[in-house]
């Protein structure tokens, strides 16, 4: 063993903590939502769990769903049926892995990896399986009917999502995280004023790749009940709800580092400890976008999905790279 | 070197790791009694050679592989079968009747592929200049420099080859309705 200890103790001590990281993500953020939806629908929301605004609401939420039965249906496919919502957990966690929260590689990522995003956008498709896997095996119509939806969907516009991302490699000449955010840093402004049409298209290929409104017909409930989701309870029903705030968050760390500057801000230091709040500040404003968004637009039909990715943000973002790698030539 | 020198290595533990679960998944493929388990024991086996290219240092194509095959092929595959059939449970007529022949086939393309492998590299010391060696995982733009400048005709070929393939397999798989069974499928 040529590798030191000290190497090892600090990776399983960074992958712990991006282990961690995962609930309470998903806490934070499902009581934002549940706050912030109450209150642009003219409601309070929780109110009474740990004494003021309810602040204990998802902390019993989650006690509850660890202690409730573990239901599987007789004639699910056992296996299959277990083994989804894993599935699905680790394209979220794996994501965490190369968030940059500060330029010293030694503590400011779990790994800096040579081909950063493509990583990210890789493992991220992983839990496309997991969501098939779990409507499959359900043995419901409804979940197989939102599995089938949710994997139509992800497939349409995982193009768009990895598209977007193009151009701003081709600004930034790498695919590593910390390259990109470095060179943001270095220019002093952020890839959002040059790749503007990528980040909407980031966006919105985000929100339908978390299945959330306006997207969410894999889980439209006045058709599908829950969609995949409709046959899982306690903790496993859990694991799906936070993946998805925590890839809520995870998204947005990567939209907040690719298009936004990271941990960069106009006049700061990026050495010094506000770097990993300047990434998190950037990344709330994207959460409450998207929060936002959900609670105000209506849900879109599944042909004007299908329509909005494939005639409308694949040969956007395509035209988006040949006018970026022709500027980036010329420029 | 001998099987206890090989073994003491670290890296060819990970190396076991890897394809011992890779063998087993790529085995139950094939003998599978349910049409979505094999799909899924197939993601378990280019998970395991995305592992392979890992520890082959190269990143970019085992990321590729994880991108591609199972984040889109096998996706595709899937909902291929669950939007026409996928019956829980064990199936009695998934083997097919040429499937010795079908093994016989498979054997001899391995056959002959690990003897060109191992002949040509034998014949000319190797693949050629290898792309730089950098003692950790390739950088992605040497690989990319590779591609479309010294190998891009090979390139252009396999991608030729491929298209090639695919409209061949359109036309085997398509079967030419007669007008009597194109009019019951408009009824049906």
């Amino acid at each position: 063993m040529s590798l030191e200890l000290t190497f090892w103790w600090l990776l399983a001590i960074k992958l712990a903590v991006a282990a961690a990281v995962v609930p309470v993500i998903g806490m934070v953020i499902g009581y934002a939502e549940m706050k912030l939806s109450a209150h642009m629908q003219s409601r309070v929301g929780p109110y009474f769990a740990g004494g003021r605004f309810g602040w204990a609401q998802l902390i019993a939420d989650g006690v509850k769903f660890i202690q409730k039965e573990d239901i599987i249906p007789e004639k699910a496919d056992r296996p299959v049926f277990k083994w989804a919502p894993a599935l699905v957990m680790l394209g979220t966690m794996a994501l965490l892995v190369i968030v940059p929260l500060h330029p010293s590689s030694r503590y400011g990522i779990v790994r800096d990896l040579e081909v950063g995003i493509f990583y990210a956008l890789a493992i991220s498709s992983v839990s496309t399986i997991g969501v098939l896997m779990a409507g499959w095996s359900s043995a419901n119509k409804y979940s197989m009917i939102g599995g089938l939806r949710a994997a139509g969907q992800l497939i349409a516009y995982e193009l768009p999502l990895v598209l977007a991302t193009v151009g701003v490699v081709i600004q930034a000449g790498t695919m590593s995280m910390q390259g990109i955010v470095s060179a943001q840093v270095a220019q002093g402004w952020p890839f959002a004023l040059t790749q503007f049409i990528g980040f909407a298209i980031f966006m919105i290929a985000t929100l339908a790749e978390l299945t959330r409104l306006p997207f969410d017909m894999p889980i439209a409930e006045s058709e599908l009940v829950m969609g995949y989701v409709t046959e899982y309870s306690g903790f496993r029903f859990l694991f799906f709800f936070l993946a998805e705030f925590a890839n809520m968050f995870s998204m947005s760390v990567i939209a907040a580092t690719l298009f936004l500057g990271g941990y960069g801000l106009w006049g700061i230091n990026p050495e010094t400890l506000l770097s990993p709040i300047i990434l998190f500040a950037k990344v709330g404003v994207l959460v409450f976008l998207m929060i936002w968004l959900r609670w105000t637009l209506p849900r879109l039909r599944e042909d004007q999905l299908q329509t909005l990715a494939w005639k409308w943000l694949i040969p956007i973002s395509i035209l988006n790279i040949i006018v970026t790698a022709v500027l980036k030539v010329v420029i | 070197m001998t099987f206890s020198d090989w073994i003491a290595e670290p890296v060819n533990w990970a190396f076991l790791a890897m394809a011992i679960p890779m063998v087993v998944a790529a085995l139950r493929v094939v003998t599978s009694r349910n049409v979505v388990h094999a799909a899924l024991f197939l993601v378990l086996a280019l998970a395991a050679s995305a592992g392979l290219f890992i520890l082959l240092s190269a990143e970019f194509v085992a990321w590729v592989l994880v991108l591609v095959y199972i984040g889109a092929v096998v996706v595709l595959f899937l909902f291929g079968i669950m939007i026409t059939r996928a019956p829980i449970g064990r199936e009695t007529n998934l083997s097919h009747d040429t499937r010795w022949p079908a093994a016989a086939a498979a054997l001899g393309v391995f056959a002959v592929t690990f003897w060109l492998i191992n002949g040509v590299t034998q014949q000319i010391g190797g693949f050629g200049d290898p792309l730089p060696a950098v003692g950790r995982a390739t950088p992605t733009g040497i690989l990319g420099e590779g591609f479309i400048n010294r190998y891009l005709i090979p390139f252009e070929a396999v991608g030729f080859v491929l298209l090639a393939a695919l409209i061949g397999g359109i036309t085997l798989a398509r079967k030419d309705l007669t007008p009597a069974e194109e009019e019951e499928g408009a009824r049906v």
